[in-house]
């Protein structure tokens, strides 16, 4: 039985680009299995099982990539608290390249 | 112009079947590695270099701006430095001559936290010494050297430099604050030359602990001119020696051509018969201390070959005087840059000299740059040629 850490809540999802799949044995989507009060604690919890991808996400200062946009719930979070934002129970993050390129 | 046989596979990364890989007794074959906007491309050929094959893009959508084919020790390994413009850069690995490559893991090369510095991209990946195999040398922005001694696997900053006391006035250039160019003394293991644009040269003769600015005679075009002098800040491109001399060291400079005989303690114009001494790429002759290449750009604010001719120019006399080399190449109408690490030679005795341009053409010469055939028309723009062998010679 999965325990729950979110307030009694549903445990958090983060949804991956194909691209970055190859960090996750393929798998799109991780269920986070810590508690995490807000995005900046989902992505640590994410780095813990998927090192790689948070590399990707994220430089080695902690700052999010200039070119990837993270939602939470379908809200971008640069709109919202950026890494600041609060992660409801449940929540469904999705992490997608920007409208960038060349 | 003559053309080179190309044929053009579609091979997708890691589906690459047969590798002339780790302990192949194949005949020799010569490699060229080719980094573009778009990801990397590998051609190979037979010791003849008249048709080549060509597999990619492997990273697709990737920028290669560094790679290396490096034959030390037990067995051949491949670097390509990858950068992709939403998920940052990554170095990647292949064993059997870049036919396939490594899923990119966690980042290997990494500022420390409390450096308040973030990898931006790798532009340099160098060889350490004969005799150190597992060392191998990373030139990163922002401007910094890393260093791995257990083949690539790990890295660790160089703390005189991250340190250097000069660091907080280094100023990004055009492509952005990059330590570009490593220069090993392979006599001395104690010293070793960097370059970075925009700082200019520093050595050290520490093995690393510390590094002093190498820039004396070395303008800064774009200071006031009474300040055109100083001792770092310039913006250099390129320096290249030969091993059988390292101490003569050449300098391709955001305006300037120049010379070292002492380490680079001292530098002297060499801009004899060029038709502009600004450029940005730089190759040493691999068997002749006295044989420089170099593809000479107008300007500046106009970064194009001039006259619109496509000329590289070569010094026999090690820069007392240089001449065109144009048979094969466009004479009217090229409007062609060629960047400081997209012009490069194999090792083999009638030495092949390469090229790529930002317009996407590869350009090779057999026999040491006196013709020059058109191997590829039009990949994306190219950042980067190395060249390696494979095989038993």
């Amino acid at each position: 039985m999965r325990e729950n850490w979110n307030d009694g809540g549903s445990l958090i999802t983060v949804e991956l680009p194909n691209v970055l799949c190859s960090y996750t044995d393929q798998n799109p989507s991780l269920v986070l299995d810590e508690p995490c009060k807000t995005l900046r604690d989902a992505l640590v919890a994410l780095g813990r099982k998927s090192p790689g991808a948070l590399d990707r996400i994220m430089d080695e200062q902690g700052d999010v990539r200039r070119h990837v946009n993270l939602f939470v719930n379908g809200e971008n979070v640069r709109f919202l608290d950026g890494l600041n934002t609060t992660v409801p129970n449940g929540a469904t993050i999705f992490v997608l390249a920007a409208v960038s390129g060349g | 112009m003559a053309k080179t046989t190309v044929r053009k596979t579609s091979k997708p990364t890691r589906k690459t079947s047969k590798p002339a890989g780790r302990g192949s007794s194949k005949a020799q074959e010569a490699l060229l590695l080719v980094g573009t906007m778009k990801g990397a491309f590998v051609l190979r050929s037979d010791k003849a270099r008249k048709k080549w094959k060509i597999e990619g893009p492997h990273f697709r959508g990737e920028a290669v701006y560094a790679l290396l084919h490096d034959t030390r020790g037990d067995r051949p390994r491949t670097f390509a430095a990858t950068n992709s413009m939403h998920w940052g850069p990554t170095l990647r690995t292949s064993n059997d001559n870049g036919a396939t490559w490594s899923e990119p893991g966690p980042q290997t090369v990494r500022f420390p936290a409390e450096s308040g510095r973030a990898l931006a991209q790798i532009w340099q990946i160098a060889s350490g010494r004969a005799t150190e195999p597992d060392v191998f040398y990373c030139g990163v922005e922002p401007a910094a050297l890393f260093e791995s001694r257990d083949g690539g696997e790990s890295w660790q900053p160089n703390k005189g430099l991250l340190n250097h006391e000069h660091q907080p006035k280094w100023q990004p250039g055009g492509g952005g604050l990059c330590l570009h160019t490593i220069v090993l003394d392979p006599e001395n293991p104690r010293r070793m030359l960097i370059a970075m644009s925009t700082g200019g040269v520093y050595r050290s003769d520490d093995g690393g602990k510390s590094w002093r600015a190498r820039n004396a005679g070395v303008r800064a075009q774009f200071m006031p001119e009474e300040h055109r002098y100083p001792e770092f800040g310039q913006c250099v491109h390129k320096v290249v020696h030969h091993p059988s001399r390292p101490g003569r060291l050449f300098l391709q400079n955001h305006w300037g051509l120049y010379r070292s005989d002492d380490w680079g303690d001292n530098w002297r114009d060499i801009a004899n018969g060029v038709p502009s001494d600004f450029g940005f790429a730089m190759q040493m002759h691999p068997h002749d201390p006295d044989t420089v290449y170099i593809v000479p750009i107008e300007a500046d604010v106009f970064r194009a070959t001039p006259e619109a001719k496509l000329r590289v120019y070569r010094t026999q006399n090690a820069g007392a005087s240089w001449q065109p080399l144009t048979k094969g190449l466009p004479q009217s109408g090229a409007y062609e840059n060629v960047l400081r690490d997209a012009l490069t030679a194999d090792s083999f005795d009638s030495a092949g000299i390469y090229f790529g341009t930002r317009s996407g053409k590869l350009y090779g010469s057999r026999d040491e740059g006196v013709s020059w055939t058109e191997i590829a028309a039009a990949l994306p723009p190219i950042v980067c040629v190395k060249t390696g062998t494979t095989g038993a010679a």
